[in-house]
Order: C-alpha cells, then sequence, then structure tokens
C-alpha cells in the first residue's frame, strides 16, 4: 500500500512539474528577453549573458507607458468596484428571493456573457463617439462592466448560496433590516466569494485588448495592452523588443501581486461555527 | 412580555399546498407552548409565521392585543432560537450576543452589562472572547439562547433547538430550557417534533398533523384522554399498542379475547352508520404479570396467555414484547406514525405488543405468559375518522362505562 501511494505521488508530481514548466516557460522566456541587451536578444540563450536594466529605463522614461500604466490601474480599478459591488447585490436577490423574470435576468446575464465581443465592437465604437464617450475612462469602464457583471453574478451567487440561510433570518429576529442583515451578516461572510470575484473582474479587465484597441485613440485612455502594441524602438529601425518585454513584465506583477495579496483573504471555512453539520 | 394569539392561522404556498390551516390557539402571558407533531405537519410554519419569517396568508395573529401579520419581524419584539443556532461566525459569543442590542442602538455600557448577565446566567462568562467555531454543540446552543434572552423580549420562539445535541446534552439542556423558561417568565413557543420533549418542558402541548391541530393541553390530559388515534399514537414512549377490534354481538374479538363493552359503548355502537370495526388502544404501562395482582384488580380487566418475545429489564420495571396473533390494526394515522418512527417497512406477522410490567415479575423470554390488562384504561378509535370513543366529555371512561 505504501509503496502504491509513494509512487503515485511521484508521478502525480511529475505531472505537476510539467504543468508548471510548460505554463511558466513563455513567462520567464519574456522576463529573460527583457534583461537582455538589443545585441545579445536574439541569441537563443535562456540566460542572457548580459544582464541589462536598460528596456527598464527606456519605457518608464517615455510617457507613453507611464500614462497607458495608469489608465489600465485606474480603469480596471473602477470597473472591478462597480461590478462586484453591482453583482452582489443582483447575485444576493438571485439567490435569496423569489421573483418575477428571475430565470429571464439570469438567462440574459447567460447571453451577455456568451455575445462574442467582437461583434459589438463596430456599434460599441460609433454609440460612444456620438455620446462624447470615445477615448475616455468612462468610454472603457462601461463595456468591462457589462461584461464582467454576469461573471460576477455568477460567481458570487455561488456563494451566496452556500451561507446558511438561518444566519439571514437569525438576523432578522434580532432586529436588523434587510439591508443591515446583508452588510453585517452576510457581506462579510462572503467575502471570500467577492475577493475571488474581484480577481476575476479585475484580470478581464486588466487584459482586455479588444475594446481598449477600438474605444481609445490617444494616451488619454490607452491602456497597457494597447499601449504595448505602440511601441516603437529609438528609431525607425531598432527593434522595440526589449522594450515590449520589459513593460509585460511590469504588467504582470500587479496581476501576481493582486493574486497573491488577496488569496490570503480566500480561505475557506469562514462559516464554520455557524450552523451545526 | 405579552401573549400570542393566532386567530383562524393558515398558510397556503403559491403551488397551492395548504401547510397550516385554520389554526386557533392562545398562548397566554409567560405561557411555555409545545408545538409538536411529525415531520411536515406544519409546526415550523406556525412558528415561523408567529416570527414573521413567513407571510400568513389568511387569519390574524396578535401578539399583546396587537396585530402583527404584516409587521416585519424587527417590529414584533420577539426572539427566536433556530434549530441549526445560527450563529454569526465572523463574530465572537459577546458579538453575537450584543448583536440585537447594538442594532436596537443601546450604548455601549448597557450592551456590556446586559451581555455579563446574559453570559452568567448560561455560564458562558469564560466563553465570550471565543469564536462559534472553538465551540462545542452545548456551548453555541446556550450561546444562541443568550442571544435570544439578552434584549428582554416579548416572546421566545424555539425551534427544535436541542434536536442537534447529543442524548444526553439534550436531556440536560432540556432543564436549562425549562429553569430559563420559569425565571424569565417570557411567554414561550417550542416546536419540537420529539415527544419527550414535549411531554416534560410544556405547561400546554398542541398536537399538528398535516396543517392542522389535533389537540390542545397539559401533558398529562393528552396522554390520559387522547381525542383521536393520532395523539394516542403520537403521545407516549414506549407509545400505544393497537390491536384490530371486530364489533360482534355487543362485544369487542380481538387478539387477547373477547373484549366486553360497556352500555353507553353498546349504545354508540348500535347506531345505523357506527363501525363494525375498531381499533382498541392499550397503553404498555396498562398491562401487568397476572402473578402479580390481586382479586380485586383482577376484576377490572381480563387475561390473556401470549408468547413472551423479548424481556428488556430497565431495573425500575420490565418492557416485555409479546407477539399476538390476529390482524394488524390499519388506519392511515397509524401508518402515517409508523412512517415518521422510521418503521414503515417493519411488518412482520401478527401483532407486537409492548408492555410494561412490574420488577418483580418472572417472566423470561421464550415463555408463554399470562398476562392481565385493565379494561378501564382501554381506549377505542374509529378506523375511519381516527376519533376516540371512548372519550366521554373530554374524559376517558375505558371499555366499560355505563
Amino acid at each position: 500500500m505504501a509503496d502504491t501511494t509513494t509512487r503515485a505521488k511521484f508521478r502525480w508530481g511529475l505531472l505537476d512539474v510539467f504543468v508548471v514548466v510548460f505554463a511558466l516557460i513563455p513567462v520567464l522566456w519574456i522576463a529573460s528577453l527583457s534583461f537582455k541587451t538589443p545585441a545579445t536578444l536574439t541569441d537563443g540563450k535562456f540566460i542572457p549573458r548580459e544582464w541589462t536594466l536598460e528596456n527598464y529605463r527606456s519605457i518608464f522614461s517615455t510617457d507613453q507607458f507611464v500614462r497607458a500604466l495608469v489608465n489600465s490601474i485606474g480603469i480596471a480599478l473602477i470597473a472591478t468596484l462597480i461590478a462586484v459591488v453591482l453583482g452582489a447585490m443582483a447575485a444576493y436577490a438571485i439567490s435569496r428571493l423569489d421573483f418575477p423574470g428571475k430565470k429571464l435576468l439570469v438567462g440574459v446575464s447567460l447571453l451577455i456573457a456568451m455575445f462574442p465581443q467582437v461583434s459589438l465592437v463596430s456599434p460599441l465604437f460609433e454609440i460612444e463617439r456620438q455620446l462624447g464617450l470615445f477615448d475616455t475612462w468612462p468610454g472603457l469602464i462601461l463595456p468591462y462592466i457589462t461584461f464582467a457583471l454576469p461573471l460576477a453574478i455568477y460567481t458570487l451567487s455561488a456563494f451566496f448560496k452556500q451561507i446558511p440561510w438561518d444566519l439571514e433570518k437569525a438576523a432578522k429576529m434580532d432586529g436588523a433590516t434587510q439591508g443591515q442583515a446583508f452588510r453585517r451578516v452576510i457581506a462579510p461572510l462572503a467575502a471570500p466569494g467577492l475577493f475571488t470575484t474581484a480577481i476575476l473582474v479585475f484580470i478581464f479587465c486588466w487584459n482586455d485588448f479588444l475594446f481598449a484597441i477600438t474605444l481609445t485613440s490617444t494616451e488619454r485612455a490607452r491602456t497597457v495592452p494597447v499601449a504595448l502594441s505602440f511601441f516603437t524602438g529609438e528609431s525607425q529601425f531598432e527593434d522595440p523588443t526589449g522594450a515590449i518585454c520589459a513593460a509585460a513584465v511590469v504588467i504582470t506583477v500587479p496581476i501576481i501581486l493582486f493574486v497573491l495579496f488577496f488569496q490570503r483573504r480566500i480561505v475557506s471555512g469562514l462559516t464554520s461555527g455557524a450552523v451545526k453539520g | 412580555m405579552a401573549d400570542i394569539v393566532l386567530d383562524k392561522v393558515s398558510k397556503k404556498f403559491p403551488d397551492g399546498t395548504v401547510a397550516v390551516a385554520d389554526v386557533d390557539l392562545e398562548i397566554a402571558d409567560g405561557e411555555f407552548v409545545i408545538l409538536v407533531g411529525p415531520s411536515g405537519c406544519g409546526k415550523s410554519t406556525t412558528l415561523n409565521m408567529i416570527a414573521g419569517l413567513e407571510d400568513i396568508s389568511s387569519g390574524e395573529l396578535r401578539i399583546g392585543g396587537q396585530r402583527v401579520n404584516d409587521k416585519a419581524p424587527r417590529d414584533r419584539d420577539i426572539a427566536m432560537v433556530f434549530q441549526s443556532y445560527a450563529l454569526y461566525p465572523n463574530m465572537t459569543v459577546r458579538e453575537n450576543m450584543a448583536f440585537p442590542l447594538r442594532l436596537a442602538k443601546l450604548d455601549k455600557e448597557t450592551i456590556n452589562a446586559k451581555v455579563d448577565e446574559a453570559a452568567k446566567v448560561l455560564e458562558l462568562t469564560p466563553l465570550l472572547d471565543r469564536k462559534p467555531a472553538n465551540l462545542s454543540g452545548g456551548q453555541r446552543q446556550r450561546v444562541a439562547m443568550g442571544r435570544a434572552i439578552v434584549r428582554q423580549p416579548k416572546a421566545f420562539l424555539m425551534d427544535e433547538p436541542l434536536s442537534n445535541l447529543d442524548a444526553k446534552l439534550r436531556v440536560q439542556m432540556r432543564t436549562v430550557v425549562s429553569r430559563l423558561q420559569k425565571q424569565l417568565g417570557t411567554t414561550t413557543v417550542y416546536v419540537t417534533h420529539d415527544q419527550t420533549e414535549a411531554m416534560t418542558l410544556g405547561d400546554r402541548v398542541v398536537i399538528m398533523r398535516g396543517g392542522a391541530v389535533q389537540q390542545v393541553g397539559p401533558p398529562q390530559e393528552l396522554y390520559d384522554n387522547p381525542r383521536n388515534l393520532f395523539v394516542a399514537g403520537f403521545i407516549g414512549s414506549p407509545s400505544m399498542n393497537f390491536l384490530h377490534a371486530a364489533v360482534e354481538e355487543g362485544r369487542l374479538r380481538t387478539a387477547l379475547g373477547d373484549v366486553p363493552v360497556g352500555d353507553r359503548l353498546r349504545r354508540e355502537l348500535e347506531g345505523a352508520d357506527a363501525p363494525r370495526e375498531l381499533i382498541l388502544g392499550i397503553r404498555p404501562e396498562h398491562f401487568e404479570d397476572a402473578d402479580l395482582i390481586d382479586d380485586d384488580t383482577r376484576q377490572r380487566g381480563m387475561e390473556f396467555t401470549a408468547p413472551v418475545d423479548i424481556v428488556e429489564s430497565m431495573g425500575s420495571d420490565k418492557y416485555v414484547y409479546f407477539t399476538v396473533e390476529g390482524e394488524r390494526a390499519s388506519a392511515a394515522e397509524l401508518e402515517e406514525l409508523a412512517a415518521d418512527a422510521g418503521a414503515a417497512d417493519f411488518a412482520g406477522g401478527g401483532s407486537n405488543l409492548v408492555t410494561r410490567l412490574s420488577a418483580e415479575s418472572t417472566v423470561t423470554e421464550g415463555q408463554d405468559r399470562r398476562v392481565w390488562f385493565n379494561l378501564e384504561k382501554i381506549h377505542l378509535f374509529d378506523p375511519s375518522t381516527g376519533r376516540n370513543l371512548t372519550l366521554h366529555e373530554g374524559r376517558a371512561a375505558g371499555a366499560l362505562a355505563a
């Protein structure tokens, strides 16, 4: 018995290592490129022969990248905040109340999530130009919220359904209004769900390229993924690969920090002790 | 503190099911009332309607003389203890108990004083800074009670508060609940499916079945004078024995022999639409070993001989199980009770008879034994309606009543 479990563990371990390596190699490759000098960029060595921070210095010296970074952070944070707050309220209603049109609401939100975004790009472009939202922060925040909401509603209603209903009844009996019961009892318990949803929504907004490239035209609202595509070298003949890689590393770091920061909050068993069994 | 009046209160769900039908109940100020019945009888729905967690479909609910049908739970000033305890896991015991007071916007010192006082009553003082996850089942239960008593509401509602505890703790907590209720003198409505809890705790017991009240009364009265078959079978542990009885020439033919009937019952059975078949009910303690009774007692009952199946000695007395031949008593109520006890599929040939005999009895398993039973204490039920025919002006009169 012990033998088979060790073997099984070994096999699983091997598989895990394979998956991790498979997923991380491209990331490490980009990181490696970002530290190379232009001359050694194409030497095919995984570990740079000559280390340099020149690429990083160059992206932060241009206003282009810094502006885009500010835009990205601002737009993604605002969109995440609004989507999670709205999503939490909608998910709470869906998981707790029985109202006419509930199935329709869930169906429509699923429809939105499945709708091919690329087909909406041209109409959105026209609409935003007419409304004066083109190339502004709200011009990106609005579509992000629209497409993040279904995601938020789905994940959050699953979390809300796990919270024992008795807790809410107890809060009501203790004299809480519906709003107080939600804020003081349900929301704190749904915190892991809120953080999980926030991470997912943030990553969605942060990574988006499609909307960002079509609905912006200048540095006013251009986000990092788009800004990267506009990177050019010092001169027409210079290859911006190193700079692009450095920028890619820079925009991956916030995501990793974000996940690591919130991961500590995503602890299961937060509701343990509430009800028996 | 207040009285609670249910005036023809009904609950009908949108899909048409009637969970509670026309319940009339007057609960006096300070009274301890138990709602009891098998699962699905509407007892919890009734409690939730009193709490305000369920809407009332029709009828009127008054607390302290005031109509509260349309009031939110928070405006009814009543506290509830849930079966699942429903403690807030993100708060400490102190915060849990303080929660209703904080919502009532009391100042900090008052809150602390009240929580400390309630904690003292329930012996929770050393646990005040723990989270519910670090408490045992019994401690959580007491915290749930503490949260209810801390704000001195008009009434307590308890929804099977002890059913998640193990047997020993349950008995212990039962006395705690009882003492607490006496001490505080607060009107209490307590829901349980456990007839022992119902018998031991309440001032009055309400037995429900299929959304309707079957009988209301002090525990002893329900035990002695059950109005129908359901109440008779539900109350008592071990439960009442039921036997098939055929009415023939003024006698009842049963597996225990022919049972004579008195004049009053005979008159009732002579009617044109009177049932030809009855169900005879005898409680286990109304049997006795025929060797152990004096002649005076012997005359009030009759005897039969049956093989002893199992003897369980309790020390104070003996539970003796007999197998008797003959048709099984059958009625909708009995099937429902069996299903609730989880014994629906347990049906051997003949009937089992549970008797409680004196500890002095020398009965042993396997032998045939002569057993006496008290004719004054038997009940006869109409199998179609479940009505107790031996009940005379609310008092059980036995088979022989003149």
